[in-house]
């Protein structure tokens, strides 16, 4: 079988970018491969470890198990497009610096994407519902504790609740 | 000062923000794409493969099967230091390509194309013929007469026996009025499960050859791909950028010389091999899983009279850290709780499984899953409080094992119990929990675990340390020992930046080892990096400071022993006056038109000492007795890892492996089909890796004893975290339901079976 080919426009981290891509491709691929997006991780390919988590029109997916040509018209968000405009970074990722929540960083981009996603809905959730939301991600260096305390923390203090933020 | 302090991760910036590159990323795009063909059959011989369907698919470069190899170079592949005396080298039994096959997943062909998609279609239309062999999957069946055989060389397939004896065991048992307490506990066949897999790549360049790797040793790995090729060692360069974890397995040489070896076959074109997850669970390594026979015969007053340990280690099919695993974890038994009289037996026998190799706690886990699920069991039995049998039978304060010449210098233990035992309310609750009844019941349960820090005397421990000074004052560091997550870059910038007298955004560890470069070091095992690294951070820094200081008097005329260094600035001792800045000094050396000096300094550190790391955990559960389920409510672990370098990283380090130990006490298992020996669950979703879900909170609390024989007052903590979970959270189900659950993990397959047997459903 040839290779077959297909035009991909679409936004990535605020850049409007097109390219040909393998139809086969997965947007980890593409993003990986085509624009260097490394933060992008692999660590499974089937949508198991949530290494590759990537945030979509606002939404966050596997981006291993989403096809590269599905993104046309589409409006992507990788770790790289999180800092600011002058490489300031935002607050959850200072939260997960301040919260030792970081080893060996390889599923880090990842969570962090997930984070985004929960801060975004600009609610207080339960410590349940923030695991829960978190689980679709694994990782085994941290347990989970440090991360759990920079998405919590960070959170709150989006919420104005810097006190409560300090008892996490 | 900057040890002991809260310092942030020197590489944390980069990787929250996605710039930090791990061995993909790295790896340019012209490169060859391979995938390794795995057996299909757990015991055989390939007779023929068949290649020339995968070879027609289109972006196939060429595919190289067994029969391929002309040289038979065997290798070692456990990541120990090399010994000069045959008798202690490991066991050399692989080849890049094997014909002779002894597992399911064995590395029987290799595929080459030019994209990802084209080679694992490749690797599926590679048709194999094999001459199959009866195989064997359980040790205790493989130890039998008549067994399949695995290696020709071991006799029942036993790689190898080890046994401690002390006093006499059989006279000891005749002394009247003791209790017998016997019992058989197994743990199972684990896997690392780092987020990054197993991915190298290699090229040429000129009649050398270069691997990048992600691995915990690179300087073992070097000589490893020198024996495997039959090339020189010399000729091989390894380059370790950051990794996405370890935990043992990349303590192993995994693909790096069949990479390097069908690069070599490509005329040196740049090849990837980069592990499919299924792939890393089956053919790179798993924790062996151990089988243990405890007797314990005991006087009324809770004392052991004889105690009597036989251990069955599960090697799978190659020798890889063979024996090792099984005999830390015996020489555990007779150290944790002293007893006069003591037999100990390990075996490590091969079976028709995926090879097991170094992992997080390296025997100990599987020894203190063997050893407190049984403590608890005696206490049971005697009706004694479980804490204060412990307390009462532990390792006393100034033991000294006679081989480590390790000596207990503090009441550690019970420092730690105290510490948890106050941090979880643990009487209070373990009084509440007694005698319930109902469904759902809740308990808490004690384990303790002993870790020895690096390994002498069995093997070298060496460190070796290069320090540049710059321009501006500030220095490069580079040292063997590798950054695989833990924080060791973190924590070497502190040593450094406190002995040298330079502010800590002065030092910069380099990260990469590189074997052209990298100063000679045998890497992250053994939970020795901080304990090994820091004798020689502190001896190198030492001299370079001696070197400064000599130079700082050329230009002040002051006598070098009233010169320090302080806060990067050379210091009159005599009256504190700041009299350069190193930065001047350095500017000077470096372009000085008189005595131009490059002021640098390079040492090695040999370590003959070894250090006890102890702690314990305790965990509270909730079980539901119908569901056969058990939720994890509270845990902590107490760890007495002497001086902390980092607490923030230090307490990280204690969460990650008590995740580790909760998926081992509670989810994980690597099953193999008794049918085909073909695993099972060999993926994320269906391996039960612990998630956000399964953990409550996880406190880590620290009794901190500056450990004498260390440089740095640390001691053994990367490791030690997952050593005493799995039993602690066994004996809080124990508590809450009376039921003993042997056989880990605590799910509810293993459950279903217990409580059934004992009638609680």
């Amino acid at each position: 079988m040839s290779k077959q080919y297909k035009l991909v426009s679409c936004t990535i981290n605020g850049k409007q970018v097109e390219k040909m891509v393998d139809v086969r491709a997965s947007l980890t691929d593409m993003l990986r491969d085509d624009y260097r997006l490394t933060s992008v991780k692999k660590g499974c390919e089937v949508g198991e470890c949530g290494a590759c988590n990537v945030i979509i029109d606002g939404e966050c997916f596997n981006s291993c198990i989403y096809l590269a040509v599905w993104a046309e018209g589409k409006e992507i968000l990788t770790l790289e497009g999180l800092a600011g405009p002058n490489g300031e970074i935002s607050d959850i990722q200072q939260a997960f610096i301040d919260e030792a929540a970081v080893q060996c960083g390889f599923c880090s981009p990842g969570f962090i994407m997930s984070a985004v996603e929960i801060l975004e809905a600009k609610r207080e959730f339960s410590d349940d519902e923030i695991r829960k939301l978190m689980s679709g991600h694994l990782c085994r260096c941290t347990g989970y504790e440090n991360i759990f305390r920079a998405v919590k923390k960070t959170m709150l203090r989006r919420l104005g609740k810097e006190k409560e933020a300090l008892e996490v | 000062m900057y040890v002991g302090k809260k310092v942030t991760r020197v590489d944390a910036y980069d990787k929250v923000i996605g710039r930090t590159k791990y061995t993909d990323d790295l790896c340019d795009k012209s490169a060859y794409i391979a995938r390794v063909v795995h057996s299909t059959i757990a015991h055989g011989r390939v007779v023929s493969i068949d290649t020339s369907e995968a070879e027609k698919i289109p972006g196939v470069v060429k595919v190289f099967t067994c029969f391929d190899l002309k040289e038979k170079h065997y290798f070692p592949t456990a990541g120990h230091p090399w010994s000069t005396d045959p008798g202690h080298q490991d066991v050399a039994d692989r080849l890049v390509l094997t014909e002779e096959v002894r597992f399911y997943g064995d590395d029987i062909a290799a595929v080459v194309a030019e994209d990802e998609v084209s080679a694992a279609q490749a690797v599926r239309a590679v048709k194999v013929e094999y001459e199959e062999y009866p195989f064997v999957l359980d040790v205790q069946e493989a130890m039998k007469d008549g067994a399949p055989q695995i290696h020709e060389e071991y006799p029942n397939n036993i790689l190898k026996h080890t046994s401690i004896r002390k006093g006499n065991y059989e006279e000891a048992i005749k002394e009247p009025g003791l209790t017998k307490i016997e019992g058989w506990y197994d743990t199972p066949t684990v896997q690392h499960c780092h987020i990054e897999n197993f991915i190298c790549y290699a090229e040429m360049e000129g009649d050398r050859i270069t691997v990048v790797a992600s691995t915990q040793i690179p300087h073992i790995v070097r000589r490893v791909v020198g024996q495997a090729l039959g090339i020189a060692w010399g000729k091989v360069r390894i380059i370790k950028p950051y990794i996405g974890g370890g935990f043992g397995n990349k303590q192993d040489i995994l693909y790096e010389p069949l990479c390097a070896w069908l690069c070599m076959q490509l005329g040196g074109h740049l090849v990837k091999l980069d592990v499919p997850r299924e792939d890393t669970f089956v053919s790179n390594r798993v924790r062996h899983a151990i089988r243990s026979h405890i007797i314990s015969w005991v006087r009324p007053d809770g004392t052991y009279a004889a105690r009597k340990l036989e251990a069955y280690s599960d090697q799978g099919a190659y020798a890889s850290h063979g024996h090792s695993i099984a005999a830390k974890g015996a020489g555990a038994f007779p150290q944790l709780y002293p007893c006069d009289n003591v037999e100990a037996d390990a075996y490590t026998v091969f079976t028709n499984k995926s090879v097991a190799g170094a992992m997080r706690g390296y025997g100990i886990p599987q020894a203190m899953w063997a050893v407190e699920c049984h403590t608890e069991d005696v206490a049971a039995k005697l009706h004694i409080d479980p804490v204060e049998f412990r307390r009462k039978n532990l390792m006393p304060v100034g033991y000294i094992d006679a081989f480590s010449k390790n000596e207990l210098y503090d009441d550690t233990f019970n420092q730690c119990l105290d510490k948890a035992m106050e941090t979880i309310d643990y009487k209070r609750k373990f009084k509440e929990y007694q005698n319930q009844t109902g469904d759902i019941r809740r308990g808490i349960g004690v384990a303790v675990f002993w870790y020895n820090t690096a390994v002498w005397p069995i093997s070298l421990e060496t460190s070796s340390c290069r320090m540049v000074l710059n321009q501006d004052g500030s220095l490069q560091v580079q040292l063997g020992e590798t950054e695989i997550g833990q924080g060791a870059d973190t924590a070497y910038t502190q040593m450094t930046a406190d002995v040298l007298g330079v502010p800590l955004e002065d030092v910069h560890v380099v990260s990469c080892q590189d074997t052209d470069v990298t100063p000679f070091g045998t890497g992250a095992y053994a939970s020795r990096q901080t304990y090994t690294a820091g004798f020689s951070i502190r001896q190198t820094a030492l001299l370079l400071k001696e070197r400064i200081l000599k130079y700082a008097h050329e230009l002040t005329r002051m006598p070098p022993y009233n010169l320090d260094i302080a806060d990067g600035s050379i210091v009159r001792t005599t009256d504190g006056r700041k009299l350069m800045t190193l930065g001047e000094l350095s500017t000077e050396a470096l372009y000085s038109l008189t005595n131009s000096q490059h002021l640098s300094a390079e040492s090695t550190a040999q370590i003959k000492s070894n250090a006890y790391s102890f702690g314990c955990t305790i965990a509270e559960v909730e079980v539901d007795i119908p569901m056969c389920k058990v939720k994890l409510i509270d845990i902590v672990n107490a760890h007495d890892a002497g001086t902390l370098i980092n607490p923030a990283l230090a307490e990280a380090q204690v969460h990650g492996g008590m995740s580790m130990g909760i998926g081992y006490g509670m989810s994980e298992r690597l099953i193999f089909d008794k049918k085909t020996g073909r695993a099972l669950n060999n993926n994320l979703l269906d391996y039960k890796l612990s998630t956000f879900m399964d953990h409550p909170r996880l406190k880590a609390v620290f009794a901190e004893n500056t450990e004498p024989t260390s440089a740095f007052g640390t001691k053994a903590l990367g490791e030690p975290p997952a050593c005493s979970v799995a039993p602690a959270i066994r004996n809080a189900v124990y508590q809450a339901t009376g039921v003993g659950v042997n056989d880990a993990p605590v799910n509810p397959h293993n459950l279903f079976r217990r409580f059934t047997e004992e009638g609680l459903i």
